[in-house]
């Protein structure tokens, strides 16, 4: 809408919103900017004082002993990474695919409690999913699911916030796309699959990216649901490694760490950005 | 998309409803078994939890005997006699009151100002400020402590000591003065997230047709389309980071542990959310923690049927 130069004449307003703009953006990148600087900094450098904010003699070390050895605990680093990735991909996938299954009919059928069911969800983004921790608790711990993947991934499955953004993104397609289907003759399974599924792929991307992040950056499962070191996740991890009276001597290691947490959700990101913007234009509530 | 009801067509006599509502639900069987997994799974990890955790709160429940029945005195334990819940209570509303409304304006007027430069320069700022909410808390914790550590080695105490602001070394995280600023600091860095996406994707499909509609009432400065034009188009939008934003507000928990301690200082940095967790998961009072929960969740959804009242479109 806006250029800098119209014609001969400065505008002014546009070059101060670049300005502003981009001065606030490298505020906010700052925090990021120092973490990967600190994750490459040789200990002789973490050390400096006065403390400098740039890495001068960038070194991979912290990485090498972050995966030699995990300080006090017996479990390699590389496990956790592991227990973070399998628990975050199977509730990605299943995330999106049961709010993708779930989402069609609410959308697109027309069957009695449709209404209900879809205030009951618009009921459940009101309030965070934390406030149902302890009698998750209880269950797990009842029916012997402490410790395995199951605790760490079923609760997380059924995510209101992704079966309200496919649900949303569903009611602006026109019907007249899916009937074609029934024409044909297909049954509703079919019609998911070869039309809805693929229609909605900038939905489930989007919800990819939500619920990868959730997953991925939630230290809180982990903590309440698991008791053995060989279960945790990276961000209970990071938790434990970064505590403890030897924390000094391992900024660089934690550096190292978290960095390795925070790529994987940056690079989704990246990847689905567009998508995600197509997906939240449709995520108004309309009451 | 224009579906009614089918329950509230003809009115038949009462056993007649319940039959043809039975008879449209087993026609519609295909339907329900598409949401079977959801409400599933939905049904008891959100809904009985909420549920269960009403019950709870009004008995005495330590996990290895069977719950006692203690009707409100949980409750009455709470608002009268716990003086660290009280804080807790207050800490959470002063952090909720700083984070929830300059979040979401600056989430809008970021997003709006991103609305108006090219499109292929969109993403490159979108990055810078939506990065920052997609890290996790306990990664960045090695950053805020040295950002803000109590000794010389933390950057900010040189940088103000350099500028002649500071004499010594201020106790950033461990001083009760600023526990709760600095939490407020970080959480604001952390927090144009979805509400932020969905106000920028909202903001970019305001249709151009609008605005040349406007120029032509006397529409004239940009301030005029915003308030006009934009805001009323994206009303939608503006309830659902309403709703996203009151709720990370009053969830506040990983950035209190991770930087204050569990309990912090004077319980300086204690929020409804740590209380809950202490009593839960470190003192096994379920009962106890239960009550905690149900008054956060009644803060939470209250506040967001208000906003709700507000935003609400009728449509």
């Amino acid at each position: 809408m806006t250029t800098i130069v119209k014609g001969r004449r400065i505008d002014w307003g546009g070059l101060f919103l670049y300005v502003f703009l981009t001065l606030m953006g490298f505020v906010m990148l700052t925090p990021l900017v120092y973490m990967v600087s600190t994750a490459f900094k040789p200990i002789s450098e973490l050390f400096l004082f006065p403390p400098r904010f740039f890495v001068m003699n960038p070194t991979l070390k912290n990485f090498y002993s972050l995966f030699q050895a995990s300080g006090t605990t017996m479990v390699p680093f590389s496990r956790y990474i592991f227990n973070s990735l399998v628990v975050s991909m199977v509730i990605v996938v299943g995330g999106v695919l049961i709010s993708a299954l779930a989402a069609y009919p609410l959308s697109k059928h027309d069957m009695p409690f449709r209404k209900a069911i879809f205030n009951l969800v618009i009921l459940a983004l009101m309030f965070s999913p934390q406030v149902t921790q302890i009698p998750q608790y209880i269950i797990m711990s009842k029916i012997g699911l402490m410790n395995t993947y199951f605790a760490l991934i079923l609760p997380y499955l059924a995510y209101p916030i992704g079966l309200f953004l496919i649900k949303q993104f569903l009611d602006q397609i026109p019907d007249v796309l899916l009937e074609a289907g029934k024409v044909d003759g297909a049954k509703e399974w079919t019609i998911f699959w070869r039309i809805v599924m693929p229609m909605l792929k900038p939905a489930w991307a989007t919800l990819s990216l939500f619920i990868f992040i959730a997953a991925w950056n939630d230290p809180w499962s982990s903590a309440v649901y698991t008791t053995t070191e060989d279960m945790k996740t990276l961000p209970y991890a990071l938790t434990t490694i970064s505590g403890g009276a030897n924390a000094i001597a391992t900024v660089g290691t934690v550096g190292a760490a978290s960095l390795l947490m925070i790529v994987p959700t940056v690079i989704v990101f990246v990847v689905t950005q567009k998508m995600v913007l197509e997906t939240m234009a449709h995520s108004g509530i309309k009451e | 998309m224009a579906q009614t009801m089918v329950t509230e067509t003809v009115p038949v006599s009462r056993p007649g409803r319940v039959k043809t509502l039975l008879q449209e639900m087993v026609k519609n069987k295909i339907s329900y078994l598409f949401m079977a997994p959801f409400m599933l799974l939905f049904l008891v990890f959100t809904v009985a939890p909420v549920l269960t955790s009403i019950g709870l709160s009004f008995t005495y429940y330590n996990i290895l005997e069977a719950p006692r029945w203690v009707g409100l005195g949980n409750y009455r334990l709470l608002f009268v006699d716990d003086d660290v819940f009280l804080i807790a209570v207050s800490n959470t509303i002063k952090f909720a009151v700083v984070t929830g409304p300059v979040s979401y304006v600056l989430a809008f007027l970021l997003a709006w100002l991103i609305s108006q430069i090219p499109v292929k320069y969109r993403f490159i700022y979108t990055f810078f400020y939506y990065t920052p909410a997609i890290t996790s808390a306990v990664a960045m914790t090695v950053v805020w402590t040295y950002l803000f550590s109590g000794d010389r080695y933390g950057l900010i105490n040189t940088w103000l000591i350099k500028l002649g602001i500071l004499n010594e070394p201020f106790l950033w995280l461990q001083d009760v003065r600023t526990i709760m600023p600095v939490l407020i600091i970080v959480s604001l860095w952390m927090s144009m997230g979805i509400g932020f996406l969905s106000f920028l994707a909202g903001l970019q499909n305001v249709s151009k047709e609008l605005y040349e509609a406007g120029a032509i009432d006397g529409v004239k400065y940009r301030w005029q389309q915003l308030w006009y034009i934009t805001i009323p188009s994206v009303k939608p939008q503006l309830l659902f980071g309403a709703v996203m934003q009151i709720v990370f507000s009053l969830q506040v928990f990983d950035v209190s542990v991770q930087l204050a301690g569990m309990p912090s200082p004077l319980y300086a940095g204690h929020t409804i959310m740590t209380h809950s967790f202490d009593y839960a998961f470190i003192r096994f009072e379920m009962g106890y923690a239960a009550s905690i929960a149900v008054v956060l969740f009644l803060l939470m959804v209250g506040l967001n049927r208000m906003v709700f009242k507000v935003l609400g479109s009728k449509e």
